[in-house]
């Protein structure tokens, strides 16, 4: 599982940091960071509801 | 829309019919008043993308209207005559704009709360209206405001409060608003409200409490919404400020709530009843409740919410979590009004409670967990 944020739809709304701030962080120049790209499977839920939530559909999944 | 992929993610396998009244594959709203109102996307990018995931194998029934519900039949009635049997209902029917009395057949005169609203405002805003007239200085009036000034046009927004959003963020903050939009351009007229809107089929002008006459040929009217409760009138829920529900949003047994029509106690904020009109609310609650339908109302989790919103006005993104009020102690902990680049804390009985971030996303989202973990107001200043 690979996370993948698409930049130009990104508007660090900062949900995803919400949900999992082992792998999402907003710093304080206000954009988001991806801490973990590869993050383990126990992740997925988490990360899923990330991308469900995300208000710009920035983030995705890839397999890979 | 959320309950349905939520039922396949929980592994229910019967069947899922979808009933909504607009025409269109269900969308994504905030970018009404954002991005398709500027222009800048059309509508085929903010379709859901559960809508048009087949792998949920929803049957739709779009178009169309629930128009009565018989409880003990449990059976759902559309407006088309058409019964549906359910085991469980979900009812997010949501809520619609309200408008100003005797002007919905006027001619120049646009709400905005739905696709079909935007497209009919977009092309009215493409059109070169020489004046814009903005009732309600609430988040929708604003957003609306700051998308007429990326089009250099000229508007007028009015608002009965002395201060846009006082109700919602207090005076203090609710004031860097009213002077964002005075250095965008906008005319912002506050503690008036509007008396009547004028013209023979179309809008001609907007005459105020205080008798000043504005000229308008575009008037963009958003003074809140009301939700969409008519059609459960005697069916025996309980209704009032939307469909009462209890903590885990049961409205009766087999019928869950969810969205912008669910009140229900919410246990983070001691109980208090609220109804929340936010989209990410409306996906966590939604997400909730058809968990709770499928787990039973003995077994069902109660739905302990930090409500959250964000708006987008010029290049100022407002973030708020949380449930302040009017009277509440208000800290400004990072940044200061005067940059508009800040953090606010809201606090009640030693609380927090609130917090809102002007251009500081990062802090709002840490905030928001801490509000859900009840965190005292002392404790969220030590922070800073």
């Amino acid at each position: 599982m690979r996370v993948v944020c698409d930049f130009d739809l990104c508007e660090s709304n900062a949900i995803c940091m919400g949900i999992a701030p082992e792998v999402f962080e907003v710093r304080d120049d206000d954009f988001l960071y991806i801490l973990d790209e590869t993050p383990p499977e126990s992740m997925r839920e988490k990360i899923e509801e990330a991308v469900r939530r995300c208000p710009k559909q920035a983030l995705s999944i890839a397999e890979d | 829309m959320q309950a349905a992929e939520t039922f396949r993610h929980e592994g229910y396998t019967g069947r899922i019919i979808v009933v909504g009244d607009e025409a269109h594959t269900p969308y994504d709203r905030p970018p009404l008043s954002k991005q398709v109102l500027a222009g800048e996307w059309e509508p085929d990018r903010i379709v859901l993308p559960a809508a048009v995931d087949e792998m949920l194998s929803v049957e739709w029934r779009l178009g169309r209207r629930a128009s009565a519900l018989d409880l003990g039949r449990r059976t759902l009635t559309l407006d088309d005559g058409e019964e549906l049997d359910y085991d469980g209902l979900v009812i997010a029917t949501g809520a619609r704009a309200r408008t100003l009395p005797g002007t919905e057949s006027m001619a120049g005169v646009f709400a905005l709360r739905t696709l079909d609203d935007c497209l009919a405002l977009r092309a009215a805003l493409t059109a070169g209206p020489r004046h814009v007239v903005v009732v309600g200085a609430g988040f929708i009036g604003a957003e609306v405001a700051a998308t007429c000034r990326k089009h250099a046009l000229a508007v007028t927004m009015v608002e009965p409060l002395p201060v846009p959003l006082g109700r919602v963020l207090g005076n203090e903050i609710g004031q860097v608003f009213a002077d964002l939009h005075r250095d965008e351009g906008v005319d912002v007229r506050l503690g008036v409200g509007v008396d009547r809107i004028e013209g023979n089929g179309r809008v001609e002008r907007v005459v105020l409490a205080d008798g000043t006459s504005l000229d308008a040929d575009v008037v963009v009217v958003g003074i809140g919404v009301i939700p969409n409760t008519e059609w459960l009138e005697g069916s025996g829920l309980e209704l009032g400020n939307g469909v009462q529900c209890d903590e885990a949003c049961f409205a009766a047994a087999g019928v869950v709530a969810a969205g912008d029509i669910a009140a229900w106690p919410n246990p983070t904020f001691d109980g208090e009843v609220m109804r929340v009109e936010h989209w990410d609310h409306a996906f966590g609650q939604a997400a909730h409740a058809a968990r709770a339908l499928l787990a039973g109302r003995d077994e069902a989790e109660p739905f302990a919410a930090v409500p959250w919103f964000w708006s987008d006005q010029y290049d100022r993104k407002l973030q708020l979590a949380g449930r302040p009020r009017p009277d509440d102690e208000v800290r400004v902990v990072e940044g200061s009004l005067d940059e508009r680049r800040f953090v606010a804390l809201y606090g009640r009985a030693g609380r927090l409670v609130g917090v809102l971030g002007m251009n500081r996303p990062r802090h709002v989202m840490q905030l928001r967990s801490a509000i859900a973990e009840r965190i005292s107001f002392d404790d969220a200043l030590a922070q800073f």
